[in-house]
């Protein structure tokens, strides 16, 4: 700002010091700081889930136990014989839906079409609830009518069990939050607190939610086909 | 539509819907190399080539990443880039353990896993000559 000219003073210390070094006028990501800061945080989320998914590799490697069959273990029948992997295939495809309304509500978010933006908000939440109560169906058939624990199952290597609960647990819990977090947001568009400040806020809560998908990309193809 | 400034990320409609509709075909891909029961290298190429356009296409159009600054990009990609260096070395020890434990703890390097049918026979069975259940057929 304009006190750069007041450069012989010396800069503060303790605290005072330490927001003065954060807050200073050095920029340089030129985007809002909430998005910078929503990065940021998907960053960090990276390296959390990427040490899950590595871990995962690590076990099923060392494990001298077969892995058990997911395709087979996945599987679910209508009636007739049983398709494998269906019920996480459909769960692929709700959460890839719930992708692109979000897109479309970022879109309309910078148009500033309030109306569009709500609704496609709120659909994205509620695929979002979907894959989650498909999610909540495919642990209790798994716990409940497989006998799959955490600690052992009886198809073949007990890891099976810990890295299924832990890595889909946590990415559920991300996308249990994320439908929390987009449901406060179309809230508080509605509300019309965005009005004046801009809609960058569905661009930053749309990062979340891709980064959501994102994540499911790689634990579908990790955990559930190789 | 009142698009008077430019503030943020404004693309057209259009792009969103190709791309949505590409993640889809290339999800199906993917299911199909389950569905049609592909094996061996094939099966990991295939699932990891369309991870990771799936990957690359979020990250680039949904997450807007093809059009941020350099400065943003390499923030966000630098850093999981050198996890690739973390999932290396665990593979290279992972690799050993399971050598290791094969030579020198016995464990059976021809362990079979069940499938869920496999075992509810097996069980079936066992129930069956204790007289147990009525699930034969």
């Amino acid at each position: 700002m304009s006190e750069a000219a007041a450069t012989s003073v010396a800069p503060a210390e303790g605290v005072s010091g330490l927001l003065d070094d954060w807050t200073a006028d050095k920029q340089a990501y030129h985007v809002p700081w909430g998005k910078a800061m929503m990065w940021i945080f998907l960053v960090s989320d990276t390296f959390i889930f990427t040490c899950f998914l590595t871990g995962y590799l690590n076990v099923r490697m060392t494990t001298t136990q077969p892995w058990p069959p997911q395709s087979d273990i996945f599987a679910l029948s209508f009636g007739g014989a049983p398709i494998p992997l269906i019920l996480i295939a459909i769960m692929t495809f709700v959460l890839i839906t719930s992708s692109g309304t979000m897109a479309l509500a970022v879109n309309y978010g910078y148009r500033k079409d309030k109306t569009k933006t709500i609704w496609l908000i709120i659909a994205t939440a509620v695929f979002g609830a979907t894959f989650v109560g498909m999610q909540a169906f495919e642990w209790s058939k798994l716990i409940l009518e497989e006998g799959v624990r955490p600690w052992g199952n009886p198809f073949g290597a007990p890891q099976f069990g810990s890295v299924f609960f832990m890595v889909t647990g946590f990415h559920g819990l991300h996308v249990s939050a994320g439908v929390i977090y987009l449901l406060w947001v179309a809230r508080r568009i509605w509300a019309g607190y965005y009005d004046k400040k801009g809609f960058e806020i569905v661009e930053i809560a749309g990062l979340y939610w891709h980064f959501v998908d994102l994540v499911w990309v790689f634990i579908f193809a990790f955990f559930y086909l190789l | 539509m009142a698009s008077s400034e430019t503030a943020g990320q404004q693309h057209p409609l259009g792009i969103y819907y190709k791309i949505w509709v590409l993640l889809f075909v290339v999800s199906a891909f993917s299911y199909a190399v389950d569905y049609f029961d592909v094996q061996g290298a094939m099966r990991w190429t295939l699932v990891i080539v369309f991870m990771l356009v799936k990957a690359g296409f979020i990250i680039a159009i949904f997450m807007h990443a093809f059009w941020e600054r350099l400065a943003l990009c390499l923030t966000i990609l630098g850093p999981p880039g050198v996890l690739l260096l973390l999932i290396g070395f665990m593979a290279v020890e992972g690799n050993y353990t399971e050598g290791a434990r094969f030579e020198f703890m016995g464990h059976d390097r021809d362990a079979v896993a069940l499938t869920p049918a496999e075992y509810h026979a097996s069980q079936a069975e066992d129930h069956g000559e204790e007289g147990v259940a009525a699930d034969a057929h």
